[in-house]
């Protein structure tokens, strides 16, 4: 079943009195239990592309096209049908709630429960985004975690309401790498055991390809190129998204691609 | 450009944009319609208003002409104003940016004496003042902003705190930039726009208290005010209310007209903010 | 000891924070050679930028020495200092908030060549534009606000701004991390450049092994304020040997079903 069918796409901001177009005709479609990476840099739209699902662009923005939910008969509800995880999670949660107060209410809100009975919901979450001590964290406020931990709070709270399609803006941008994989894994197996769908919004090429079915890459507001995650990476049709593979510098690209620094000249040593 | 659009739009803004052109182009022109003395003596005493054509508001006990009083008293009610204004908060921004800067022991020195003029109702600070110093329209200037520089000094020690940790300051730092021209051209330019929205609200506190002091006779006695006017009035209250009645009018709208133009300032500049 | 450029000996610092101290730098040593990259890697809360602000003077270490140049940074003060921070610079991680949101183009760059008197004021402008050319930016810029110039022109122009006083040592801060990647690459380039032409030293802070491994020559990683691993760059990624070492190099994103074109190999 399609979760998810976007035709024609366009959004346009009014910013000063000037019109910005921020996304041009976009078609895309997004499946049941399926990982969509949305790939570009600064300016492609990719944010404003998930902002647009979830009806989160500013008042006065003007929208083009369509966004269909065929699955669902009625209109879509932020918490219940998306969860939506930000790249900066101290933004994304109340600073003057206790955390399992955040999350309980998510499931009070979306699953009609108690309050004991989403509370008793919000201690299995942090269990399951691997909190240590759920329950003591439960009680904390947000300053009192670090970056990584809330970004799992951040996560619990999204998926609370059970929602059938997860988007994750930039989710790890604001962490470090050693915490970056662990989210990783994290929303992986969320997403697997749940049967979520999942929108992967990243500027990162290399994270999307650990994680996606199919990379859609965006650029200046257009759909430039999209294609199942393997064909995508091994044979880009168009040389933007070459240039962002090649752009990769991993621990995996065969050397370094510049003759000045680097290993290369380390051998020599410094003069 | 959108902010004067939003300010233009609301009517608070309007209407106190208005009252405040209204009495600016009274007190320009006072000179051009009134070349005289505005004390010296115009016709009999005691004309009410709208009898005499030539004297439309009438004259006071000593015949002076009350248009002629009014249309002069803005003159001295908006120099003052604005004056005193500029100076509480050129003072107040220079201290507290110095504070908060600074840290220390010059932080701890500047908020001690801050809070010891706070602790000082402001208006018997400036009356005090001028009754040493003696009346005059620099005194006066002086002396209300010496009642009112504490609020702009402790909004900018408070902004200041905050613009400090940022890495643009940092990065002054280690450009080699002496303190003292990190502290005012790095830091202070930025943390004016909120110091710069009180200024309304001392503007109109500065009209008012130029009014009391003038009213108790403390005002520069060479100078039409309207505070002197009202006090003028007092003597004949039951028998010639329209002397203190028309000075009394013109202050409220004067001072509502601040009141109204600051906030659409602020509110329309915030806005703006909001949607960036 | 002093004929590294930079050397730092046994550096701790503290903060106290609501009632318990916490160690932000503890017993760190580290050298740095003249046109030699050292990155300073490590997790998020290790050290590392405290590290470097510390070795700019921007905060001040409770123990422990630095010499740069041969001089004790430690023990200057006022005028002296700040002559010396000439030699000295650094590049921030996000360029939007690294600038005056006030200023042009012309006064970030200029600042430096007026406060250190580089050149002339009559030179000033061209000494701009020719800084400008040098981080391949256009010197049509000068009269452009910062802010309304893109995030790798800003980081150029930060550049710019830090190489104007001729420096033989920069700190770059996590300074192409909000980058977007094909800007990052020719950040990346641009500083690699101006190393070999300038024999500058940069200490690389980044938790991004992938761009370590691009531009270092030596690695010292960090965790909970210790240095906990050195060596040369290509050993350490190789066969890293400490905890934190193996963590970062398994965590490092690596590009699946990926073959390289020709150009990139």
């Amino acid at each position: 079943m399609r979760k998810l069918a976007i035709r024609g796409l366009g959004v346009t901001y009014r910013r000063d009195a000037e019109e910005i177009t921020a996304l041009t005709g976009v078609d895309l479609d997004l499946e049941d239990g399926e990982r969509l990476a949305i790939i570009g840099e600064s300016g492609s739209g990719k944010s404003t592309l998930a902002r647009a699902i979830c009806g989160l662009l500013p008042a006065g923005t003007q929208i083009v096209g369509s966004i269909d939910w065929p699955s669902l008969r009625r209109a879509p509800v932020n918490g219940r049908d998306v969860g939506y995880v930000f790249q900066d999670p101290s933004a994304s949660l109340d600073p003057v709630m206790t955390i399992g107060k955040q999350i309980a209410e998510v499931a009070r809100t979306h699953r009609g429960a108690t309050w004991q009975q989403s509370f008793a919901l919000a201690e299995e979450l942090a269990g399951r985004v691997r909190l240590p001590d759920p329950a003591s964290i439960l009680k904390a406020f947000p300053h009192q975690l670090s970056g990584g931990q809330k970004q799992r709070i951040a996560i619990a709270a999204a998926i609370a309401g059970k929602p059938g399609l997860l988007i994750a803006d930039e989710a790890t941008s604001a962490l470090d790498t050693i915490v970056q994989a662990e989210i990783m894994a994290l929303v992986k197996q969320l997403v697997a055991e749940d049967g979520m769908s999942l929108l992967f919004i990243s500027h990162d090429i290399a994270l999307a390809s650990q994680i996606a079915d199919r990379i859609a890459v965006f650029r200046d507001g257009r759909l430039i190129e999209v294609g199942p995650a393997e064909s995508l990476l091994t044979a880009p049709r168009t040389p933007y998204t070459r240039l962002l593979l090649d752009a990769h510098l991993g621990l995996d690209t065969t050397k370094p691609w510049h003759s000045g620094g680097g290993a290369a000249s380390a051998r020599a040593g410094p003069p | 450009m959108i902010a004067v659009h939003r300010f233009l739009r609301s009517p608070e803004g309007l209407a106190g944009a208005g009252l405040l052109l209204i009495f600016a182009i009274l007190a320009l022109s006072a000179p051009f319609f009134f070349p005289r003395d505005p004390l010296s003596i115009a016709g009999p005493a005691l004309i009410g208003p709208f009898q005499d054509w030539s004297l439309p508001l009438g004259t006071d006990r000593l015949g002076r002409d009350v248009l002629a009083g009014i249309l002069h008293g803005a003159r001295t009610s908006l120099t003052v104003g604005i004056a005193a204004a500029a100076a509480a908060i050129a003072f107040g921004a220079i201290v507290g940016t110095l504070a908060g800067f600074a840290g220390g022991l010059m932080d701890e020195a500047l908020m001690r004496i801050t809070e010891a003029f706070q602790t000082v109702p402001g208006f018997l600070l400036a009356l005090a003042f001028v009754s040493v110093v003696g009346p005059s329209l620099a005194a006066v200037v002086i002396a209300i902003a010496l009642a009112a520089w504490t609020g702009p000094a402790r909004v900018a020690r408070a902004e200041v705190l905050s613009i400090r940790e940022r890495d643009y300051v940092a990065s002054a730092r280690v450009a080699g930039m002496h303190p003292l021209a990190i502290a005012f051209r790095e830091v202070l330019p930025n943390a004016l726009p909120p110091v710069l929205a009180l200024s309304s609200v001392i503007v109109a506190q500065a009209i008012l208290i130029e009014a009391a002091l003038s009213f108790l006779g403390l005002g520069d006695p060479n100078r039409v005010t309207w505070g002197g006017m009202i006090a003028e009035g007092r003597a004949v209250l039951r028998s010639a209310p329209y002397l203190s009645i028309f000075p009394g009018i013109a202050l409220v709208l004067t001072v509502l007209g601040v009141y109204l133009a600051g906030e659409a300032t602020v509110e329309a500049s915030a806005v703006r903010k909001g949607i960036a | 000891m002093s004929r590294h450029l930079l050397s730092v000996t046994d550096l701790a610092k503290r903060f106290s924070r609501g009632g318990h101290t916490l160690a932000a730098l503890e017993g760190v040593s580290l050298s740095i050679d003249r046109g030699e990259t050292l990155a300073l890697v490590g997790p998020s809360g290790s050290g590392k930028s405290t590290l470097g602000r510390a070795i700019l003077r921007l905060l001040q270490p409770d123990a422990g020495s630095i010499s740069f140049e041969g001089r004790d940074l430690l023990t200057l003060r006022g005028r002296e200092l700040r002559k010396t921070r000439s030699r000295l610079q650094m590049v921030f991680q996000d360029p939007h908030a690294a600038f005056n949101p006030r200023a042009t183009v012309a006064r970030v760059i200029g600042d430096p060549l007026r406060i250190h008197g580089v050149v002339s004021r009559r030179d000033r402008s061209s000494a701009i534009a020719a800084l400008l050319e040098r981080v391949g930016l256009s010197p049509k810029l000068q009269s452009r606000s910062i802010h309304e110039i893109s995030g790798g022109q800003r980081q150029r122009v930060a550049i710019a701004r830090a190489i104007a006083t001729k420096p033989s040592l920069i700190v770059l801060d996590e300074a192409v991390s909000a980058l977007d990647v094909s800007i990052r690459r020719d950040i990346l380039t641009l500083l690699a450049d101006l190393q070999r032409r300038e024999n500058i030293g940069y200490l690389f802070i980044s938790h991004d092994l992938g761009a370590v491994r691009a531009v270092a020559h030596r690695v010292a990683i960090m965790d909970a304020g210790k240095i906990v691993e050195t060596g040369r760059a290509e050993d350490v990624i190789a066969a890293p040997q400490s905890a934190t070492g193996k963590a970062l190099v398994a965590a490092a994103p690596r590009l699946l079903h990926y073959a390289p074109t020709e150009e990139a190999r």
